[in-house]
């Protein structure tokens, strides 16, 4: 049978504040830090230590919902999410349930079927709880508590299930990432579990309007991880519909090893967690005032930045796309359109597509980092563009830049890298070659074509790579052609 | 200087500065009377007189400093000893709760009220017992001891700032620091003949008090007299950045004026709290303390607060609902008791097996229940809506009246053992107290006379939010006519 899937996703995103949610403990880098060495009273749950709510944590979750373009509650509420584990220092995460920071929201997300508003159900506060690692060694089995990540800010985004296809989920977590980290509240590091999902998953028969029997994945923490996940439970659950079963209501986990889902929880065993109000924080006010000003201040979005860049440049969707990942890096490439202005927006999107985003793959730099700004960039193109040096060269020029931050003109002076475009020059290199090669010359002459491209190569060696090859391409083909010419009259004459 | 253990307050206050008494004297003279009667009273879990005498010694230096040079700042109470509530953590020293699960647990930092007071150059002698996490109203569920009231030894100090009300009333310390959450401070204080003042709500951080229904709990302070209290308080109250439930209001000047009337005051008495089953004793006393009241040009309004009979289930959902979430930190993970097991959830069970006693027990598992999916409506939630119409029975009384005047407790303090075999009935005990703590009004208990058997009897009078001054003012321009508060038993 065919069937539709219907998937929603919370999303837990850390929030990039300085001190933790309610304490006024350092955020730290987990991939630096002692572990427990950004703890205090507080977030150690130690008794009678009691939480104050973080300013900019309610600044940078106003600042995502008003980006979704949800209702801000005037008043919403902390409540306490009740349950046992090593890595809750208090017994209870304070969280938000019945009456969250914001409500009703959307997110449009670009596929490759158009535009789709994907609905957002909630946005709420919270912190995050601890870490546990476990250790088995000498035999001995142990898990070790690091609660440097507990009391960290977390924002959880709640979608409707709105999304119906592997694709639309990863294109809808991808779109909510780089929407954060054009909003400046998150690292988007998901390696450093920054974002983390879970999917709640239920398919139904096409045609039919009833949600089926959905289940929840936990702990998703990469977008591979999310998409092979949904794409297992929606083959899973069809073959339980085709087979005359139902599905089950439960929480699951992801084994990435074995890519497959496994059950945490069944419906019975669902955790009751007993929320109640948080006594100790009075509900959370948000004045008119301050949500007005927030609003005034958004970045332009991902969204609406595609749309321009698409109307404005003439590149693909799935081009803005990559660009607009990054706010920095669209404004990257903006900034290179801006210094050159009578080059095609094309030429510069493909260094930055090609060059660019190989460098920063292989060394994980941002755009921010990497040492070519975009007068550098720009200057090199230039070069290129004002015949100086030629399109290969300019490439490996380019690595060098990437890797020494020297600009373009410095690398050819030093390098005596600029291009040969002295027209006698390239025809004494060209009369040379084809003199060195009169076998090859017959050949081409006898109508072996494809060594046109030979003897163009053995000219561009000769001129050390540096010879403008258009030139190259026109001098060797009008001094072949002479050469035929006066063979068919030596031939003629004959 | 005689016995300074029987000076009040704020005389001592006043010797310590002219230097009539040094703080080690005092200090001394306290520690000895602790070491003579701690052995039949049993209010202190743990004493420091190290501590003490060092703090003694340098608040002796500050004073000497300070004669030499008077327009020096001099902390306001230097020198003054005080005992503290081993429900608030005082740094480096054990605070306990009362309970087998803390039972070594040293925080690493004070309540904020505590360093309020020691920044104010206060000596602490001590930390008091408890009911084990406040829960009770006799502190005989302490899980180390049992507190006797120094009137009568068969009796209970009353609970659960037992420790702290038996200290002050046989002088063993002129000032102690207690918590209130549904009368911890108030029935004590009448129990033991003592003044005892629970704040507003919001108006002393809780930062460093050890949580038990969170909504409720507030500290407060036991004292021979409404002007002790005062001296005390004024130093503890005000806005805390750690505590987001402690309101900003600006705190007043606590001066108590020796004003020999109370012209203009208006007294509410309302219906509710003179009901059958009261002690007999214990409603004339009332009666009479109003009646001078009246005397001295108060007026005395009927009034009625409907709502109070439903005072007692309320308070018994949201404060075991809210401690069973505040109680879920002991699981022998990082502090505390741990009872071991390589399994994680036996640990924590186990740890809370052990460490915790039966009333916190049973109120974990009410509120547990009472929160519980299917239950939450019925329960915490209804209660939630009641505790709105009782905060409004109090706000429309307070359009009429300035103060409202009841007893603290139906009876005086009751036998040792005698509500071991019905929680309810020690519930009860608190029923006239309750209603303050859920609507967040500040109550000052105060002696009003004795019962037959020499038990003294206490009576409330309970304000507006933030209005404290009313409450101490009235309390002291009574004491300044009666000696109900002067009265000590013998030993």
């Amino acid at each position: 049978m065919n069937y539709l899937a219907d998937i929603g996703l919370e999303v837990h995103a850390e929030l990039a504040t300085r001190s933790k949610m309610f304490c006024a403990c350092p955020v730290v880098d987990p991939a630096l830090a002692q572990p427990n060495q950004a703890v205090c009273p507080v977030c150690l749950g130690l008794p009678g230590t009691l939480p104050v709510v973080n300013q900019q944590a309610v600044e940078f979750g106003l600042r995502v919902a008003l980006a979704l373009d949800c209702t801000i509650a005037p008043v919403s509420i902390f409540a306490r999410k009740n349950y046992f584990y090593p890595d809750l220092p208090k017994g209870y995460q304070i969280s938000q349930y019945e009456e969250p920071l914001a409500e009703h929201g959307i997110l449009p997300i670009r596929t490759p079927q158009g535009v789709r508003n994907i609905r957002i159900r909630r946005v709420h506060l919270e912190e995050d709880t601890g870490k546990l690692t476990h250790v088995l060694a000498d035999g001995e089995a142990y898990s070790l508590v690091d609660l440097n990540r507990a009391g960290v800010p977390l924002l959880e985004i709640v979608s409707e299930p709105d999304l119906h296809t592997v694709e639309e989920v990863r294109v809808y977590a991808e779109s909510l990432r780089s929407l954060l980290c054009t909003l400046g509240v998150n690292s988007g590091d998901m390696e450093k579990g920054a974002i983390r999902f879970e999917a709640n998953v239920s398919i139904r028969p096409a045609g039919s309007s009833d949600l089926g029997t959905r289940v929840e994945i936990k702990n998703l923490n990469s977008f591979k991880a999310m998409e092979r996940a949904v794409a297992y439970q929606i083959g899973q659950q069809a073959r339980l519909l085709d087979a005359g079963k139902a599905v089950e209501q439960e929480t699951l986990g992801w084994d990435a090893d074995r890519e497959v889902t496994y059950s945490q929880r069944s419906k019975e065993e669902a955790h009751d967690y007993r929320y109640f109000p948080e006594p100790d924080l009075p509900p959370l006010g948000v004045e008119a005032a301050q949500v007005e000003r927030i609003r005034q201040n958004l970045p332009e979005l991902p969204f609406a930045l595609q749309e321009r860049l698409i109307q404005q440049y003439g590149i693909s969707a799935e081009e803005a796309h990559l660009l607009s990942v990054d706010g920095n890096l669209a404004n990257y490439f903006e900034s290179c359109v801006r210094l050159a202005e009578d080059m095609p927006a094309r030429i510069v999107l493909n260094w930055i597509t090609g060059e660019v985003f190989a460098w920063m793959n292989q060394t994980g730099e941002s755009i921010q980092q990497i040492k070519v700004p975009p007068e550098a960039l720009i200057g090199l193109l230039n070069e290129v563009q004002q015949k100086i040096v030629n399109l290969n060269t300019a490439k490996s020029i380019m690595s060098e830049m990437l890797q020494s931050g020297q600009t373009a003109q410095v690398i050819i002076q030093q390098k005596g890298l600029q291009q040969v475009t002295d027209s006698n020059l390239i025809a004494a290199m060209v009369k040379e070659v084809l003199a060195a090669h009169p076998d090859e010359v017959k050949a081409y002459l006898d109508g072996k074509e494809t060594l046109a491209n030979w003897l163009f190569g053995q000219v561009m060696r000769r001129a050390g790579g540096k010879a403008d090859p258009h030139m190259i391409r026109t001098e060797l083909e009008s001094q072949l052609k002479n050469m035929t010419k006066n063979t068919l009259r030596r031939e003629g004459e004959k | 200087m005689g016995n300074v253990c029987t000076l009040s307050a704020v005389e001592l206050c006043q010797a310590l500065r002219k230097g009539e008494v040094s703080s080690r004297a005092l200090t001394r003279a306290y520690l000895e009377r602790i070491d003579a009667l701690e052995p039949k009273l049993q209010a202190f879990l743990t004493l420091t007189p190290d501590l003490a005498l060092q703090q003694a010694d340098l608040a002796d230096q500050v004073l000497f400093e300070w004669r030499k040079d008077t327009a020096r700042l001099l902390p306001p109470l230097t020198g003054l000893p005080i005992v503290i509530k081993d429900l608030l953590c005082q740094r480096g020293v054990r605070t306990t709760c009362g309970s087998r699960i803390l039972e070594n647990f040293i925080p690493p930092y004070s309540a904020t009220a505590v360093q309020r007071l020691l920044d104010a150059g206060v000596v602490t002698l001590g930390k008091t017992n408890t009911d084990e996490f406040a829960m009770g109203s006799s502190t005989e569920n302490s899980a180390y001891q049992i507190t006797r009231n120094p009137w009568n030894l068969t009796r209970v100090p009353g609970g659960s700032s037992g420790g702290s009300a038996a200290a002050v009333a046989s002088a063993m310390a002129p000032l102690a620091l207690g918590t209130d959450t549904g009368g911890s401070v108030r029935q004590p204080a009448a129990f033991c003949g003592v003044t005892g003042l629970k704040p507003t709500y919001g108006r002393v951080p809780r930062y460093g008090l050890i949580a038990y229904g969170s909504s409720l709990d507030s500290v407060g302070v036991l004292a021979r007299s409404a002007a002790d209290a005062a001296m005390l308080f004024q130093h503890m109250a005000g806005y805390d950045p750690l505590d987001a439930s402690a309101m900003d209001v600006p705190v007043p000047r606590y001066s108590l004026q020796d004003k020999r009337d109370m012209r203009g005051l208006r007294i509410g008495v309302p219906e509710q709290y003179f009901i059958t089953g009261i002690q007999h004793e214990v409603e004339q006393a009332v009666r009479n303390a109003i009646t001078a009241m009246q005397g001295l040009g108060a007026e005395v309004v009927e009034i009625s607060l409907p709502h109070t009979k439903y005072a007692l289930p309320v308070y018994y959902l949201i404060a075991p609902a809210e401690a069973s979430a505040n109680l879920a930190r002991y699981d022998g993970v990082r502090f505390g008791l741990r009872v071991d097991d390589p399994n994680m959830t036996a640990l924590t069970r186990k740890s809370r097996g052990a460490g915790f006693g039966p009333e916190v027990k049973r109120r974990i598992m009410l509120g547990t229940y009472a929160l519980s999916a299917g239950y939450y409506d019925a329960y915490y939630g209804q209660a939630q809506k009641v505790r709105t119409l009782i905060k409004q029975d109090f706000e429309k009384a307070f359009e009429q009246v300035d103060v409202i005047a009841a007893p603290v407790t139906p009876s005086t303090a009751f036998k040792i053992g005698e509500h071991n075999e019905d929680p309810l009935a020690m519930y009860l005990e608190d029923v006239f107290t309750l209603p303050a703590n859920l609507a967040g009004v500040p109550g000052l208990a105060f002696p009003v006379g004795f019962d037959g058997e020499g038990l003294p009897i206490g009576m409330q009078l309970m304000g507006r939010h933030f209005d404290e001054q009313t409450l101490l003012q009235a309390a002291h321009t009574y004491q300044l006519f009666t000696d109900w508060h002067t009265r000590r038993p013998e030993f």
